[in-house]
């Protein structure tokens, strides 16, 4: 994805992340990387996979993403329990790069507190703290 | 960004491409255009153009310039050919008293007193000031900063020397020779050297020339690479880069580079460079692959002892490699070792050096 976007159907944590309250269950997340994040990164070559089951909690690092020259921390932007990761990106990590909100999302958690989504930024939000 | 920060010749062409303009020792250079993986690959299989403007250069010349740089360099100055047509080309290093490594270094002779050392952009100044120091021990030498008056372009991969080829009045000189060739009607100085474990040409040229050159060489197919490509592909072949690889705090030895020390010519730094080839060094740089999964990066630790001092994903071999400074009855190519990366212990195991050859 060459242009920056953040879609509107989104919640966003100011460390680069997002998450996707689940359609059919609004107990479970989805989350990944913003554009910001990986444009920033660069091409993702290595991402270490975490563990189903592991716990995650807000505003930590749940998983490592490394681009040829950098290292960052993935930060959970809710608590919970990781029900799902993405598998695909073993074989694919351009995914993280070419489509960070669809087929490059990270991991699914079972969502720990509800009134944590509050907390988060929508897209418009999100996108003023980039400076424009 | 700073508005400090030194820009080069070819910053508008940077600028057009697209790039990532990050800083790199003072200076605003482009560290990726389309991306990494596209522009390294590129340079192995067809051909990519750096620009490199932010190295410097230093001319020596004068009767008593072999003499200055036999004393500065740990190479035999001497060895380096003049033909008819253009001279040769020598790596070294420049080492203090003790044989910690201030800077390595290619130099080219220009003419029977005349050379023309590339320095690596953030110890420009301190090398500069170092040959001016001991030029006074040789008043027949004059030390130049001839830095203003290049611009650097380097050409690499197999497809690089056609490319240039095409443009040039003559035949390009052959590897590890330099010799002035008009270039798409500009003079330049063409060097047999690289930085890539490919084939190709490093090219000087005036500042003014810069950008014109560089839209010839793109025009006819080499495609923009920036220093993240730069810094893997030289990773692969196990080129050493100062400030990872290279520092005053090791010598030479240590970092495997014995080959271009010649402690009889009484380089600065001779006498210790010689008691450690002697005596054989504690330590010694290795080159390592990761065994499954995880990158190590510079200044991760080695158990048993050592760091690593250069460490990627390799794009040639799809693994995490690198290079480490381990104790020396570690050093064997398969010796297993330990990397601690960022708390995780990754196995690593050392490899016979390039880690990347042509065709594996």
């Amino acid at each position: 994805m060459a242009e920056a976007s953040y879609p509107e159907d989104l919640l966003y944590h100011p460390e680069h992340d997002w998450a996707r309250i689940d359609a059919a269950d609004p107990a479970v997340a989805t989350l990944g990387i913003t554009w910001y994040a990986q444009d920033s990164l660069g091409e993702v070559v290595f991402f270490d996979l975490p563990a189903v089951g592991a716990s995650v909690s807000k505003d930590a690092s749940y998983a490592e993403v490394e681009s040829v020259k950098a290292v960052s921390d993935v930060i959970a932007p809710l608590s919970g329990e990781i029900v799902e990761v993405n598998e695909a990106l073993a074989d694919d990590l351009q995914k993280i790069n070419e489509d960070p909100y669809g087929e490059g999302w990270l991991v699914k958690v079972r969502i720990a507190d509800p009134a944590e989504r509050e907390q988060l930024m929508d897209a418009r939000a999100y996108a003023a703290t980039l400076g424009g | 960004m700073p508005s400090t920060l030194r820009r080069t010749a070819l910053y508008d062409q940077h600028v057009a491409a697209g790039a990532k303009l990050v800083e790199f020792a003072g200076w605003e250079m482009p560290v990726q255009y389309e991306g990494v993986a596209a522009e390294h690959r590129a340079v192995r299989e067809a051909a990519g153009v750096f620009d490199v403007s932010h190295m410097g250069e230093i001319e020596v010349s004068g009767p008593q310039a072999l003499q200055l740089l036999q004393r500065l360099l740990s190479n035999d100055v001497a060895q380096i050919a003049l033909e008819l047509d253009g001279g040769g080309a020598q790596y070294s290093v420049l080492c203090r008293e003790d044989g910690g490594v201030l800077d390595d270094l290619f130099t080219y002779r220009l003419d029977t007193d005349r050379y023309l050392t590339v320095t690596n952009a953030a110890n420009h100044e301190r090398d500069l000031d170092w040959f001016q120091t001991h030029a006074r021990d040789f008043p027949e030498a004059q030390v130049v900063d001839r830095i203003d008056d290049y611009a650097m372009i380097a050409v690499q991969g197999p497809l690089a020397r056609g490319i240039v080829q095409a443009i040039s009045d003559a035949p390009l000189p052959a590897r590890m020779a330099a010799a002035t060739r008009r270039l798409a009607g500009e003079e330049v100085l063409v060097c047999g050297t690289g930085y890539t474990g490919e084939d190709g040409v490093e090219l000087l040229c005036s500042p003014a020339e810069a950008a014109g050159l560089w839209d010839e060489l793109v025009r006819r197919g080499a495609v923009p690479a920036g220093l993240a490509a730069r810094d893997t592909l030289r990773l692969e072949v196990c080129f050493h880069l100062y400030g990872n690889d290279l520092s005053t705090e090791r010598g030479p030895i240590e970092a495997g580079l014995g080959w271009c020390c010649r402690e009889d010519t009484h380089f600065i730094g001779a006498d210790a460079v010689r008691a450690v080839r002697e005596s054989g060094p504690r330590e010694k740089l290795v080159a390592f692959a990761i065994d499954g999964p995880g990158i190590a990066r510079q200044g991760n630790l080695v158990a048993g002892g050592g760091e690593v001092t250069s460490g990627t994903m390799s794009p040639s071999l799809g693994v995490g490699i690198g290079m480490a400074y381990v104790p020396a009855e570690h050093a064997a190519p398969g010796t297993a070792l330990e990397i601690d990366v960022r708390g995780k212990m990754r196995r690593a195991v050392v490899k016979q050096k390039p880690l990347y050859r042509k065709g594996s």
